[in-house]
């Protein structure tokens, strides 16, 4: 075994030396910095769409019946396919494959001081089949019957019967493509676990990891052990679909609550797999900016660890009132409300660091702060929801899903910004324009509270979710309710605008941005020790590390940082 | 908090929107606490020249204490929350009060269709009463409900009641609820069930006793029109999709025009 994988390394390092050509290099690449690009901007192109989705369904919300300019018309059985599709690629193809894959690839091995990776061509696999999973997705919006649209969650019977969801090759695609996806990360997240534990720079001790490497490393353990149920319950899913087994017909014997079990044993550890790798990366801003070390390292860590565990004993809570045991429910409102423990004790942590720091508000700072204010009123609407006597009125509620965007968006977008606009002068050796991107930034964060907040009110009305026109519900037809549903979608068309300023800026600073130092930020972590970009290899000499990665303003010393690299005097 | 939006119409309505409220003033408190500590903390502490930042580990005791006791009060409120939480659930959904009326709701692709057992109080006997889209109640009478879906995963939902019960197919799901204000409110279903989920509504009336007799003769003459209709009606309804009829709308078009 310890052979094989120093034959592997042998391997790089003689690449390392190769002029290499523009198909082996971009296309082919073993490089983790570029297949972490790779990841990255398939994530965002992925964004762009499930973005047009958002637009094209809240249009038809916002002005019922008529013609979305840049869409058309959006009839029931397409406003389906666009909240289902809508999901699915803003969790699985955008979270997913830019904080995960994207920032794991490129910040694990320069944050813990390895040339590469462990398994560099199982991570170009792994990528390989990422994007045969996007293709796949895309595909099936143009089959016959069109695209999936059963919800993100596709609840079987209606997604396993052709007659009952009327997307027959559509809905076997959509399964397809979401197991391709899990096969990927699986692949990705072996690599990830194994560099971070076994490639470390001599002198790095497991308190010296920084909370960002850290934070990805446990969210692929939670992935890799709770998806396993998901892969069978969509194999299952997809042998319903085409070869008439009956795993989830009541007709055939089958339960269609097993899926569900299936689906949330998945599917709520992976909200703690997007959420965890944002927080680390938020941990490592936030620290720099404000010129502190992190307020209780390890506290921070054992709460990423209990919250980890906690979120496999949750999953029920998403089916309070879906046909289970109710005696079963109270078991699962304590586990629930018990994970407002560890992340309070966390986001404490966060907000204790800030405390007497020498706070910059440079672009990722804000979005790094924006992301703990808008995180938090998810954080806390989500103790109504874990409640299941108010999830009998909330289930499948637009609070439902005010709640959830307020913690996805956060998570996802904010996440994904603030890791951009960090990094960037590492990646790409320039910096981004500093005024546009806090235009960027008012310009995102007021809309996207201007859409969410009025959308809690709606879900106390009691308005219900994936519903294409309201006009079948007197109830919730009137002016009032119309108004906010107007107001929430102008917010979005102005949001979407403000994101032609980041496109600009990132496009324009990666060709034309005044050239980045090694440090600008003055950080202490590894990858700020090295060139901007790194060369094939990332580090000259491999770096040794002396101490842990949150070392600033050190008493005692001129300079308020002190790199984890440098050797004390 | 709830009913400021919308009428609270059963007899566990109260309790759903005081938990509501409970919750909301606790995590209320905290929102403002943490969120003005990040505010106030961001305003303060920003970066002034010769200034050096506080070197402060968060590891020695006089320094956890300030996450350390908030924590522990984080603690004693989940207490209350999951207190108070199970009380009304217990009451709301694992207890089911004596029955005055007995009906069976049915959710099918896309419509629901009620069964009231009658005055003898056994379904599947002459004297039930079905109607489609249309559920006729008395007030403050309880009410059992045999919950049941024949194709997909529905969910009956009746805002008004705060009440709402996924039908599973292959299950009958039993529940219970008791109007304490008459009137029209909407039915729902909450739970995606395909193409023409956006149309699977109906209406529950919640009549006085006399007004309901009337109904019952009405519904048994042929001369009853249906309370779903009438509301459609004269409620102003938003744009309809239907006004585009050309290609793949069609089917929109013809499922509009069965109800």
């Amino acid at each position: 075994m310890s052979q094989a994988a120093a034959a592997v390394e042998t391997g790089i390092h003689a690449e390392h030396h190769e002029d290499l050509n523009f198909l082996h290099k971009y296309i082919l690449p073993l490089d983790h910095k570029i297949i972490a690009m790779q990841y990255i901007f398939t994530g965002m192109i992925m964004a762009i769409i499930g973005g047009y989705f958002a637009y094209a369904f809240r249009m038809q919300l916002a002005f019922p019946g008529e013609l979305v300019p840049g869409y058309g018309l959006v009839g029931p059985g397409e406003y389906n396919m666009l909240v289902t599709n809508h999901g699915t690629i803003m969790i699985f193809w955008v979270a997913m494959p830019v904080l995960i894959a994207g920032f794991g690839n490129y910040l694990i091995p320069l944050m813990i001081g390895c040339d590469d990776m462990v398994f560099p061509r199982i991570n170009r696999l792994s990528y390989q089949i990422f994007l045969v999973s996007a293709l796949v997705l895309i595909l099936s919006f143009f089959v016959k019957g069109g695209g999936f649209g059963g919800a993100w969650t596709a609840y079987p019977p209606l997604s396993s019967v052709a007659e009952y969801n009327l997307t027959d090759w559509g809905s076997s695609l959509w399964v397809l493509a979401v197991a391709l996806e899990f096969i990927s990360f699986l692949l990705g997240g072996i690599n990830f676990v194994t560099t971070a534990m076994n490639a470390r720079a001599p002198g790095m001790k497991m308190m010296d990891i920084p909370i960002a490497v850290w934070f990805i490393v446990i969210a692929v353990i939670l992935f890799m052990a709770s998806v396993g149920p998901l892969i069978a319950g969509a194999v299952m899913l997809f042998m319903d679909q085409r070869i008439g087994t009956t795993f989830f017909l009541p007709s055939g014997g089958g339960d269609p609550l097993l899926w569900e079990h299936l689906f949330w044993f998945f599917g709520h550890p992976e909200v703690y797999v997007v959420l965890l790798p944002t927080l680390g990366i938020v941990a490592d801003i936030i620290t720099v900016f404000s010129r502190k070390k992190l307020f209780g390292y390890k506290t921070v860590l054992y709460t990423a660890f209990a919250t980890g565990g906690l979120s496999f004993v949750v999953w029920a809570h998403h089916q309070f009132i879906a046909g289970i045991d109710p005696r079963m429910a109270n078991i699962f409102v304590v586990t629930t409300v018990l994970i407002s423990i560890p992340l309070a004790e966390m986001m404490f942590s966060y907000i204790a660091t800030l405390y007497g720091g020498s706070i910059e508000l440079k672009t990722p700072m804000l979005w790094a702060l924006s992301f703990l204010a808008a995180f938090l009123i998810g954080g806390v609407t989500g103790i109504y929801l874990g409640a299941s006597a108010l999830d009998v009125y909330f289930h499948d509620s637009y609070f439902v899903l005010a709640h959830f965007h307020y913690t996805f968006f956060p998570i996802t977008i904010i996440g994904m910004f603030a890791a951009l606009t960090f990094w960037f002068p590492k990646m790409f050796g320039r910096m981004m324009n500093e005024t546009l991107g806090k235009i960027h930034f008012w310009g995102t964060f007021i809309p996207f509270n201007c859409i969410f907040l009025p959308l809690f009110f709606l879900g106390l009305a009691g308005q219900h979710r994936r519903i294409y026109n309201y006009q079948h519900f007197p109830d919730l037809a009137t002016q009032e309710l119309q108004n906010i549903r107007i107001f929430a979608t102008v917010s979005l068309v102005v949001m979407l605008l403000f994101q032609l300023v980041f496109v600009y800026n990132f496009f324009v600073s990666m060709f034309k941005g005044e050239k980045a130092p090694d440090n600008p930020w003055r950080a202490n972590t590894l990858e700020w020790s090295t060139s901007s970009p790194p060369p094939h290899g990332n580090f000259k000499k491999l770096p040794t590390v002396y101490r842990g990665a949150y070392e600033y303003s050190t008493p005692g010393r001129e300079e308020d940082f002190w790199p984890q690299n440098v050797a004390p005097e | 908090m709830i009913e400021y939006f919308i009428l609270s119409a059963s007899s566990f309505s109260g309790d759903i929107d005081n938990l509501f409220l409970v919750i909301t003033l606790i995590i209320g408190f905290w929102f403002i606490l943490v969120f003005g500590a990040l505010v106030y903390f961001t305003l303060k502490f920003r970066r002034k020249d010769g200034v050096k930042a506080k070197y402060i580990t968060g590891e020695k005791h006089s320094e956890t204490k300030w996450t350390h006791y908030p924590h522990y009060a984080v603690i004693a409120m989940d207490v209350v929350i999951i207190a108070a939480n199970i009380i009304v659930w217990v009451n709301i959904k694992q207890t089911l009060p004596p029955k005055d009326n007995l009906i069976r709701v049915i959710g099918q692709q896309w419509s629901w269709s009620f069964v009231d057992a009658g005055p003898d109080g056994v379904l599947d006997t002459a004297d039930d009463i079905t109607t489609v889209n249309d559920l006729h109640v008395k007030v403050d009478e309880t009410y059992h409900f045999e919950l049941q879906a024949r194709d997909v995963i529905h969910n009956f939902s009746v805002p008004v009641f705060r009440l709402r019960q996924d039908a599973l197919p292959g299950r009958t799901i039993k529940g219970w609820f008791k109007p304490t204000n008459t009137g029209s409110f909407d039915i729902q279903c909450a739970e995606m069930c395909g193409y023409g989920h956006g149309i699977m509504g109906g209406a529950i009336t919640v009549h006085t006793k006399e007004s309901y007799d009337e109904t019952i003769v009405q519904i048994k003459n042929g001369t009853y029109e249906s309370h779903y209709q009438k509301r459609m009606g004269t409620k102003t309804p938003l744009p309809s999709n239907t006004s585009h009829t050309e290609g793949h709308n069609s089917f929109a078009v013809l499922l509009a025009s069965i109800f």
